[in-house]
């Protein structure tokens, strides 16, 4: 039976970056073989949602959102416009804990596996701290630094501002970074004041956002004070107010998330590991030809 | 087709073995016979046929009639079983013609158009066909001036941004840059990478050719829409359809979008203007569309008013020639000194500065009229 992984993601009819990460992430995890088969649909890009699961051949597809967090999208928009008869009760979830679920779309014969969100995955809390070793080149970074999770706040999504902070309370539970602090764009305490949450003088800030844009290239370091025109760019580390901030960038580009999105799929049940099938040609020419 | 042997499975068995195995369930297939019976095998094309044949015998009667035996082993061995691509790959060369005739067809390459793609299909020894995909205004470029892919993934990176560097977010917009080829393609990935560039176009057209394209037109799909979309539900009052008309008239004419629009206003609301030539459908408004549709029922809920402006009639009609010429994306061709075009830029520039007062307003004219409320 074969298996295919259909990442879901925003996408943008103005930024030609929204869709990069999901594309970046499927490439990877097509280079590594661990699915016969892997395609994207997007909201504003193509294949839209509507028409994405027509566009799988296997009868078993494994649907990830590359979403930050459980809400509107991941609860009602996905599931509508794949055409799939879903509660947000089926998964039960205190908003970080959605899990998977097996349906049936109504358009074609295929069996989904809908999981959560990339965003409130365990594994995330991994790619944080792997975020903010690439930012400071620094595989050890922690001692000495305070760790800032961005987010947007309640004013959006409810759940938004629980996986921002989830994260930053597994992340401080390891002890390896001095300080620790959820922070938000919309709500208290918010990244507009960073110094003012930090004692140390390097402050890593990791927004949880999928994809560079508007918020996380002029928003973010606007607030912060990094730049005046965020278009222009911005240094790394920029000082502030006596502190060296470390400005990552939007986390859903971190290649270690296309784990995460491998790791939902195996939750939901994908078998992902690097198929060892002597003479099986059909899943070797498969992914030959890259796909 | 060397080193075959008589263990299965056998990745590249050979076509007229093959076709002696598929004989027991029977092969008809493009005017080629396979079957099975107590008494032998049975071979047949058009012009010969063959009976109570033993297996050693049936290979020797497929001798001078590989067109139709690579032929069949090509469709029923090679090319990717799913239908929809099956039928895509299949009508690339045109399938009603005799195989024969097709084969040399095949041999020379053969060319079909989808949107604006170019795919040429050939053969290589032992029937296999092989695909380039390039860009249909590509068509005669000397293939050391494009550059080289194979890997069928990138062409939805390629269809990305148009030939100015621009973002393109609708894929079947008639904006795709040249300069490109994908070379000698197997048909999965041809299929791969026509799927990249216009995604699921290969699947709707299949489901119409089969009848069971699943369209949801306008109002059906406006209905289901939420969020900040939710408002364009607010946009049809049972008034008639006119804005839809006029939405479709700017967003899917064939000079805007490739695919065919096959949506109306409802099931049986047809709309007033042409949904397109395009080989393949639309099957419901578009992300793009909707979001559209968002700001124009924004704006349509205003009331119409009267203003009062003196322009000459040349003033008048060069509006309305600047207008034509941003609607039908022509300002990048007006000449720089060609002052006979309304929409020129130092004849606008002139216009602004005799008729705009400071505030930008039109012949000094506010926009908001408090009086007129
Ligand atoms: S709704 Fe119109 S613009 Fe959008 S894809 Fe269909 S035909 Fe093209």
């Amino acid at each position: 039976m074969s298996e295919a992984l259909l990442i879901v993601a925003h996408g943008s009819h103005l930024n030609p970056q929204s869709s990069t990460p999901a594309q970046d992430h499927a490439d990877a995890l097509r280079a590594s073989g661990r699915f016969d088969e892997i395609r994207e649909a997007y909201w504003k890009e193509e294949p839209s949602f509507r028409n994405a699961l027509r566009t799988v051949t296997a009868d078993e597809v494994y649907v990830v959102p590359l979403f930050v967090s459980e809400g509107y999208f991941t609860e009602q928009v996905i599931p509508r416009e794949l055409r799939l008869d879903f509660e947000a009760a089926d998964w039960d979830s205190d908003g970080t804990s959605a899990d998977h679920t097996t349906l049936e779309p109504t358009d074609v014969d295929k069996r989904v596996h809908y999981c959560g969100p990339v965003g409130t995955h365990d594994a995330m809390t991994d790619v944080i701290v792997r975020r903010a070793e690439t930012v400071t080149s620094n595989d050890d970074v922690g001692a000495g630094v305070g760790l800032a999770v961005v987010g947007h706040g309640t004013k959006r999504n409810e759940n938004s501002a629980k996986a921002i902070q989830y994260h930053a309370d597994r992340i401080r539970d390891r002890d390896r970074f001095d300080e620790v602090r959820a922070l938000f764009m919309d709500e208290d305490p918010e990244v507009d004041d960073v110094t003012d949450h930090f004692e140390s003088d390097d402050v890593v800030v990791v927004p949880l956002f999928i994809a560079d844009g508007y918020h996380t290239q002029e928003d973010i370091p606007e607030d912060m004070g990094l730049t005046d025109d965020g278009r222009g760019g911005y240094e790394v580390p920029t000082r502030i107010d006596g502190h060296d901030i470390w400005y990552a960038g939007a986390i859903g580009t971190e290649p270690l998330m296309a784990d995460v999105v491998l790791e939902r799929a195996a939750d939901a049940g994908a078998d992902v590991d690097a198929p060892e099938t002597p003479g099986d040609g059909a899943i070797d020419s498969a992914r030959a030809d890259g796909d | 087709m060397s080193g075959t042997t008589a263990t299965d499975p056998d990745p590249d068995p050979d076509p007229a073995e093959a076709l002696r195995t598929a004989a027991a369930d029977g092969v008809d297939f493009d005017g080629l016979e396979a079957t099975r019976h107590d008494d032998g095998f049975h071979l047949a094309v058009p012009d010969a046929s063959y009976d109570d044949l033993s297996a050693s015998a049936f290979l020797d009667a497929t001798r001078g009639h590989e067109a139709y035996v690579e032929n069949w082993f090509f469709w029923h061995q090679h090319a990717p079983q799913d239908d929809a691509s099956w039928a895509f790959l299949r009508w690339i060369e045109r399938p009603d013609d005799p195989v024969p005739e097709r084969c040399e067809r095949l041999a020379d390459g053969t060319t079909r158009e989808w949107g604006q793609l170019l795919v040429e299909a050939r053969t290589d020894e032992g029937g296999q066909r092989r695909y380039d995909l390039r860009h249909v205004d590509d068509a005669d470029a000397d293939v050391a001036t494009l550059s080289v892919h194979t890997d069928p993934t990138d062409a939805r990176r390629i269809r990305k941004t148009d030939g100015n560097g621009r973002y393109r977010p609708l894929s079947t917009a008639p904006t795709l840059a040249r300069g490109w080829i994908f070379d000698d393609l197997d048909p999965t990935a041809l299929v791969r990478a026509v799927e990249g560039f216009y995604p699921a176009t290969i699947q709707n057209w299949h489901r119409e050719r089969a009848g069971d394209l699943d369209v949801a037109h306008w109002h059906e799909t406006i209905s289901r829409q939420t969020g900040i979309y939710g408002v364009v539900q607010t946009w049809d009052r049972g008034e008639g359809h006119d804005h839809v008309n006029w939405v479709a008239e700017a967003c899917c004419a064939d000079s805007q979008c490739l695919k065919r629009r096959e949506w109306e206003y409802d099931e049986e609301t047809p709309l007033n203007v042409p949904g397109g030539d395009g080989v393949f459908p639309c099957r419901e408004p578009c992300s793009l569309v909707i979001a559209t549709a968002r700001r124009w029922t924004r704006m349509e809920a205003e009331q119409a008013r009267t203003y009062e402006f003196d322009l000459t009639p040349s003033e008048k009609a060069q509006i309305e020639a600047i207008i034509d010429a941003v609607a039908d994306g022509r300002t990048d061709e007006i000449r720089e000194a060609d002052t006979s075009d309304g929409a020129n830029r130092y004849r606008a520039r002139y216009l602004r500065a005799k008729r705009f007062d400071d505030a930008g307003n039109l012949c000094g004219v506010p926009t908001e009229n408090d009086e007129a409320e």
